[in-house]
């Protein structure tokens, strides 16, 4: 009875049956199994069980037929794999070859929106730069949701990576994975870093307080600070970037930065539905005090972006900040 | 303007400023907080529903100081706000019915994070269902998603929770995709992001005829990407094991808000955005329909088989899943209506299962598995009753809500006539008959003497606020049976004010 039932897992109809229904295929397992698996004891021996011919047979030929199985369903992956993306982009080329041609005068894009940015946006928001004076005064709202799209992110990847540094034993793991990969103390490195870091920073820094007159703007200038921070991090190690970085840093930033962007953003979303005046005002243009919100909102989204760059890669790298 | 049209404003921001302040406190004072601002919303919620029934219109918030179509609006109409009050409730419901089970699965520092998740998560529904932007739907979108993942694999403990979130995370983010590029196509077709703008381009003659290439693919591409969130049947790979391993607060949530809330974006694509006659042209409908069908069938066929019993409840998901793409693939007024009501029923149904399921695990030793499940409704009998009420509601037994929404779906599908009807109603039929083999044979074995007593009479009667939650989500399931009618009348104004 067990030899027939065994028979039938193995069968190719029943995996594709289980894979249709459960989902159970060759990938997934692999992962299941690397879960799963116990860490092993160092001392512990694994018992020795009397040999048994007919049932190592028995074991050969089933795991002969379960390969047969997993590579006719690898092979099935592959086919459909193909398939289905051969499809969409033939439907995909069908479809782009009918859209409104791009930058022509009769796309319908070309309407009375982006019209209005262009014509009345200097003028409404105070911000030289018409893709700043979108995103964080015309659609600030949908700028509001991408900071938190980050911040979400960064909870989910501590929630995920962060080892509890409580446990003296998960801390010598930690220090023991840390940099594994990474260069250790190269001098080459620590020189240049010394000379680049500096540098990018002070760029990023200006990126993000120019976000109103210039090209550039928080997720911009808070990418290259998150960069020049990571920089550091390889040539110098985390014993020395931990001095000015830490887990509470982190948490204060996004704390300070995402707060006030709820809050601020509240208020001139309130006066703004209600018809209230409001104490924000656009400021002369061209001028760095003027915009309004939006250079202070850059500087939210700036450190936000910049403190989420750097614990993600931290994270990942040693499991904790 | 009147300050109590401010809710919707109110609803979504409130939590996102809480989500911050929420990741730098303790345990204990993130959890008060979380649950504070989740019950603030609530009423703010139903203080909303109150006003928007006597004021009878819709109206558009302007986020910021410019009109339509140049800022971001949001919208509120009735229909808005029986959704509103549906997810902020439940979302405080299930997190006050898993908190002692909160506290076991998590590890202590992962506690505070959970609660902030949670926030982010309800502010990401409320803005589903208010905006009135599509792009705006897409960022809450994704953070739902985000925080979807980091409910299902916050558990510490079995590895399976794990795998599940990366499988969530990939059929996930294929949806995303999927929908953001019919996003950005359907921008290209039009110029316009607001719903209401889109629609009207869409009404202009320049827009009709010219593009029917184009807008099917974008219909199927949208429909696709939230089917696939959504889990309907061909994209549900991911839905057993998520559900059956998160922690059970999570797993209510994820099987009776999160997927709704990307159905009600769905909904907003269909009748809002794109409108029934050019849905009906694409014959995408028929396709939603007939997904929709085979995930009923299919799903209930599963859940038979699986011997565990919380994968069962997930399979059961699958199905009603199926019900409402069934009712929205009708493309019909009563059929969306009956969809919404679906919505409302199954939330309260599924969310009662899933809370209760775990705790009659518990009492049984731990065990999943069916039969070690005997006579567990008299180990925990709060529980035990409360999986039979959100068991008899999902066969659809009368004084129950499943009752009336089965009730809801049938004569949506008899108006439409046709074909539909016939395959409508034979499937809906032949679901239940498969509804009642799973759920009443797992409530008989809740009922029926153990063989031999429990080795020691453990005292496993349900907590403080699990028995609240519990005796809310029983009480909600009777509510909606006896309110059918007032309920469908607000949904139904909801919807002439809709498109």
């Amino acid at each position: 009875m067990a030899r027939i039932r065994d028979e039938h897992d193995g069968s190719r109809w029943s995996r594709l049956q289980r894979w249709l229904s459960e989902g159970d295929d060759p990938l997934d397992r692999d992962l299941i199994e690397a879960v799963d698996a116990p860490t092993p004891l160092p001392d512990a021996v694994p018992p020795v069980q009397p040999l048994k011919l007919w049932k190592v047979r028995e074991e050969a030929r089933r795991s002969h037929r379960i390969e047969k199985a997993d590579r006719f369903l690898r092979i099935l992956y592959v086919l459909s794999a193909v398939l289905v993306c051969a499809g969409i982009i033939g439907v995909l080329w069908l479809t782009t070859e009918r859209l409104p041609s791009f930058g022509g005068v009769e796309n319908p894009a070309n309407n009375e929106v982006p019209a209005h940015y262009i014509e009345k946006g200097m003028e409404e928001t105070g911000a030289v730069n018409i893709v700043a004076g979108m995103i964080l005064d015309y659609r600030a709202f949908d700028t509001l949701g991408e900071s938190n799209v980050l911040f979400v992110a960064a909870c989910t990847v501590i929630i995920l990576m962060r080892i509890r540094s409580g446990d003296p034993a998960d801390r010598l793991a930690e220090d023991a994975g840390d940099g594994r990969y990474e260069p250790g103390e190269d001098s080459v490195l620590q020189v240049m870093a010394a000379l680049i870091v500096p540098l990018v920073l002070v760029f990023g820094v200006y990126i993000v307080l120019n976000g109103h007159l210039s090209p550039g703007g928080g997720f911009s200038g808070g990418a290259v600070m998150g960069a020049a921070l990571i920089l550091y991090l390889n040539a110098y190690g985390s014993a020395k970037a931990g001095r000015f970085f830490t887990f509470r840093t982190f948490r204060t930033v996004s704390l300070v930065a995402l707060s006030f962007y709820a809050l601020s953003k509240a208020y001139s979303f309130f006066t703004g539905a209600n018809e209230l005046p409001s104490v924000i005002t656009a400021g002369t243009p061209g001028r760095i005090f003027s915009a309004g919100l939006i250079p202070y909102l850059n500087i939210a989204v700036g450190l936000v972006v910049c403190c989420t760059m750097y614990a993600l890669y931290t994270l990942f790298r040693k499991g904790d900040l | 303007m009147a300050l109590w049209k401010s809710v919707p404003f109110a609803c979504i921001l409130l939590p996102l400023f809480g989500a911050a302040v929420c990741s730098v406190l303790p345990r204990r004072a993130a959890r008060a907080w979380a649950m504070g601002l989740i019950a603030a919303v609530a009423g703010l919620s139903c203080f909303f529903l109150a006003k928007m029934t006597a004021f009878d219109a819709a109206y558009p918030y302007r986020m910021g100081h410019y009109d339509a179509p140049i800022g971001n609006m949001l919208r509120a109409g009735p229909l808005e706000a029986v959704l509103g009050v549906l997810f902020s409730l439940l979302t405080l419901v299930c997190a006050l019915g898993g908190g002692s089970r909160i506290r076991e699965d998590l590890t202590e520092g992962r506690q505070g994070l959970y609660h902030t998740l949670l926030l982010l998560m309800t502010a990401a529904l409320m803005a589903q269902v208010y905006t009135d932007d599509l792009f705006t739907a897409y960022v809450f979108v994704e953070i739902m998603t985000i925080a979807g993942c980091g409910l299902i694999a916050v558990r510490s403990g079995p590895g399976r929770s794990l795998v599940a979130a990366v499988r969530y995370m990939i059929m996930n983010l294929i949806g995303s995709a999927l929908f953001l590029l019919g996003i950005i196509l359907l921008y290209d077709l039009t110029g316009h992001l607001l719903m209401s703008s889109i629609h009207e381009a869409l009404q202009a003659p320049a827009g009709a005829g010219n593009f029917d290439i184009p807008l099917t693919v974008v219909v199927a591409l949208l429909c696709a990407g939230l089917a696939a969130k959504s889990a309907l049947f061909p994209f549900h790979a991911w839905v057993p094991d998520a559900y059956a391993t998160a922690t059970p607060a999570s797993a209510a949530l994820l099987a009776s808000l999160v997927s709704k809330s990307y159905i009600v974006v769905l909904l907003k694509v269909l009748f809002r955005v794109i409108g029934p006659a050019y849905i009906e042209a694409s014959g995408v409908d028929n396709i939603l329909f007939l997904f929709g069908v085979v995930g009923m069938l299919a799903g209930s066929v599963v859940a038979i088989r699986v011997p565990d019993v919380k994968r069962m409840v997930a399979w059961s998901s699958v199905a009603q899943i199926g019900y409402i793409y069934m009712a929205l693939g009708l493309m019909t007024g009563a059929g969306a209506a009956a969809a919404v009501f679906h919505i409302i029923a199954h939330a309260a149904a599924k969310s009662v299962l899933f809370l209760s399921v775990d705790k009659l695990c518990e009492a049984s030793e731990g065990h999943e598995f069916i039969g070690k499940l005997r006579g567990a409704g008299y180990r925990s009998p709060l529980a035990g009753a409360a999986f039979t009420v959100g068991a008899l509601s999902l066969v659809g037994i009368p004084l129950l809500g499943g009752f009336t929404t089965k009730l809801n779906l049938a004569r949506a599908v008899l108006d439409l006539g046709g074909a539909h009807a016939w395959a409508g109603l034979i499937c809906l039929t032949l679901s239940t008959l498969l509804n009642v083999l799973y759920m009443l044979r797992t409530v008989l074995v809740l009922w029926s003497h153990p063989d031999r007593a429990p080795e020691a009479p453990q005292s496993s009667r349900a907590g403080g606020a699990l028995a609240v939650s519990l005796g809310a989500l029983m009480a909600a399931n009777f509510l909606i049976f006896f309110f059918a009618q007032p309920l469908m009348d607000v949904i139904n104004r909801g919807f002439a004010l809709f498109s």
